[in-house]
């Protein structure tokens, strides 16, 4: 027994190793051959989930495909922060939340802002619902959870807009991946993304009765009605390459297949839900098709369609990141970008493709549906 | 059998210990002015080996498989990235070793920088290899490079160590026979050296798995143990025992690394005392 394991993992090594060898050939396409797609790389800024069900359908369905493109979807990962990839060449494009991204570009990222995919911000700060904690003003003497790692500015601004010093009127403490600190009742209220966390609330058992806890027992400050909610999941481009004409219509095509792929999973929830599970989420199918449902509502309807930057809610992004101040006294911009940091110009482009091609791109139709969430998810 | 008892022992023990704890533990864990000096013990934060077991039972997801099959599946695939940089670190360090023996000035000049080398954090080091992953090599490589970085280490310092070890007299008997550098190396510095390469390389088999299952986390690397612990801690809120079959699986490739590299030493130490040494 023991001699055969070593037999094995030698012989895994030798099959590994000769992996190694081969594996760089014939990755290197040449780019730009004759009717031959051109490859693309876009960098997700995490796992496979509905968070980027566009993408991953616009790859499955063929639209990336009908655009002359070949494009690979690069998964995030603990230390991977996505625009940093993408201003290292080593991806096209890339998936991030804009304070962080125009924080890179602060620190010499040279990247743009090509397409506001995520029109609304999808933060919470939840609390129990007998806590009485309904509006940032409740926070006041409160252990705040936060993740920090610059997800944690609109919690600091929407505070400091209620009269809170974060610095002093709150306890702050610094929140894990999941939600067990505010089921243990360690904090009082605790950040969660409206597609992620807050589903897995709603995904454990209450010890009390035996069932899933409901929507009853949680209490919700979203940063959107508190006015210091700011821009998330956007499309970057490489700003350099953006002088390069092809490089350009590339983006327009990346722009039209991505507008496809968000609005056949607006019409096609469920069959985008099943895209991201084939794809080997490890999260269950309940959760894929609560996330699916929630950041359609982050898109649609899009009164101005998919993708447009809408010049208010950037102004009010950009105003909190030089203003609000985190724990430590940082703010997440010390001035106002400089350069083209946002164009709308390939996503009006890619919108005008899309709508001859027979897309909605405003849905204003869609009506989100009730998810309705299994233990843990399955 | 006589060796079965004992780890059968040991595991009963830290069974008993755990459940032990969370029977008598505060559920709300032991504060002490203001610092949790003992765990929580309530089932979100410790399940009960029985939830762990069912867990580990029932299936991933609903009508998937079951949890231990894809936790084992993980396993074989991170022993694959472990033992490939575990054999990469393993050369890398015998080579350095075998150059700081023979040139003096290789030694002065290059082990500050082997020591200087594992102080550099992994979080740092992670992603700038993390970017290699579809460039240089595949991604999983760059895990095993990781993994490489760690077990080099100890091999390199052990087995300098161990060359260095024979008597001078030894050294001056092999000079009378006019041995050159290469064959006193052969016959003399390398089984002199023996028993200090096998604590080296069990430390550079454990070091080659933390590399390994930290460089999957940080990298986020499909397949694997490291990211399948992520995955299911995520799930922590409402499957809190999920994480623990993922740690569990980590736990056993570890002893299966540690089992696999004491079973190197048998053919080649078997005619050998057992000598104390230290190797570090």
């Amino acid at each position: 027994m023991p001699r055969n394991r070593i037999f094995t993992s030698v012989a895994v090594t030798a099959l590994l190793l000769a992996g190694c060898g081969t594996a760089d050939q014939g990755t290197t396409a040449a780019p730009g051959a004759s009717g031959a797609p051109t490859p693309v790389k876009l960098q997700l800024q995490w796992f496979y989930q509905a968070q980027f069900a566009g993408y991953i359908a616009a790859v499955d369905q063929g639209f990336y495909a009908e655009q002359g493109l070949d494009v690979e979807l690069l998964e995030g990962a603990v230390d991977i922060v996505p625009q940093t990839v993408l201003a290292q060449g080593k991806a096209d494009y890339a998936v991030a939340w804009v304070p962080k991204a125009l924080a890179s570009r602060e620190q010499g990222a040279g990247i743009t802002d090509v397409g506001q995919i995520f029109a609304r911000s999808g933060t919470y700060q939840v609390a129990w619902a007998d806590s009485g904690i309904t509006k940032a003003a409740d926070l006041k003497g409160k252990k705040v959870g936060n993740w920090g790692f610059g997800n944690e500015f609109e919690l600091f601004a929407g505070m400091t807009k209620a009269g809170i010093d974060p610095g002093k009127d709150v306890t702050l403490v610094q929140q894990q991946f999941d939600m067990q600190a505010l089921l243990k009742k360690e904090i009082d209220a605790a950040q969660a993304m409206s597609y992620n966390e807050y589903a897995q609330l709603l995904e454990a058992t209450n010890p009390a009765t035996g069932k899933l806890y409901t929507a009853d027992d949680f209490s919700i400050i979203d940063w959107k009605t508190e006015g210091s909610s700011m821009l998330q999941d956007a499309v970057w481009a490489n700003t350099e390459k953006l002088n390069d004409p092809a490089y350009q219509q590339q983006t327009v095509k990346f722009l039209t297949g991505t507008i496809k792929g968000w609005a056949f999973c607006r019409d096609n929830a469920e069959k985008c839900r099943d895209l991201v599970v084939a794809k080997g989420s490890k999260l269950g199918k309940s959760h894929q098709l609560w996330q699916m449902n929630e950041t359609n509502k982050l898109i649609w309807p899009s009164t101005g369609g998919i993708g447009v930057i809408d010049p208010a809610a950037w102004q009010q992004t950009v105003d909190i990141s030089m203003t609000a101040k985190n724990q430590t006294g940082e703010t997440v911009l010390t001035k106002a970008p400089e350069g083209l940091a946002y164009t709308n110009d390939y996503i009006n482009q890619a919108l005008e493709a899309a709508k001859t091609a027979g897309v909605d791109v405003t849905g204003t139709n869609f009506q989100p549906t009730t998810v309705t969430l299994e233990s843990g998810g399955a | 059998m006589r060796r079965i008892l004992p780890i059968a022992a040991g595991l009963l023990l830290a069974a008993l210990l755990w459940e032990g704890y969370k029977a008598l533990g505060n559920p709300a864990g032991t504060v002490l002015f203001g610092v949790r000096v003992l765990p929580r013990a309530d089932d979100l934060s410790m399940p009960h080996l029985a939830t762990i077991a069912d867990r580990l039972g029932s299936p991933e997801l609903a009508g998937g498989r079951p949890v231990w099959q894809v936790v084992l599946e993980a396993c074989v695939f991170t022993l694959g990235i472990t033992a490939t940089g575990f054999l990469a670190g393993a050369v890398v360090g015998l080579l350095l070793a075998v150059a700081m023996q023979r040139f003096r000035i290789v030694e002065r000049g290059l082990l500050p920088y082997v020591i200087l080398s594992q102080t550099v954090p992994l979080v740092a080091l992670a992603p700038l290899i993390a970017g290699w992953g579809g460039i240089l090599m595949p991604p999983w490589a760059t895990v095993a490079v990781i993994a490489a970085y760690l077990a080099f280490f100890p091999v390199a310092v052990g087995m300098l160590r161990g060359l260095q070890s024979p008597s001078a007299a030894g050294v001056e008997l092999m000079r009378s026979y006019a041995a050159g550098w290469w064959r006193t190396l052969l016959k003399l510095r390398f089984p002199a050296a023996l028993p200090y390469l096998f604590p080296a390389l069990r430390l550079a088999g454990a070091a080659a798995v933390v590399g390994a299952v930290v460089g999957e986390i940080s990298t986020g690397t499909r397949g694997g143990i490291g990211r399948l612990i992520i995955e299911y801690s995520r799930e922590a809120t409402s499957d809190p025992a999920k994480v623990y079959t993922a740690m569990l699986g980590a736990a056993l490739l570890g002893l299966l690394v540690a089992g696999a590299v004491s079973l190197l030493e048998l053919p080649l130490m078997r005619h050998r005392r057992h000598v104390e040494v230290v190797t570090l």
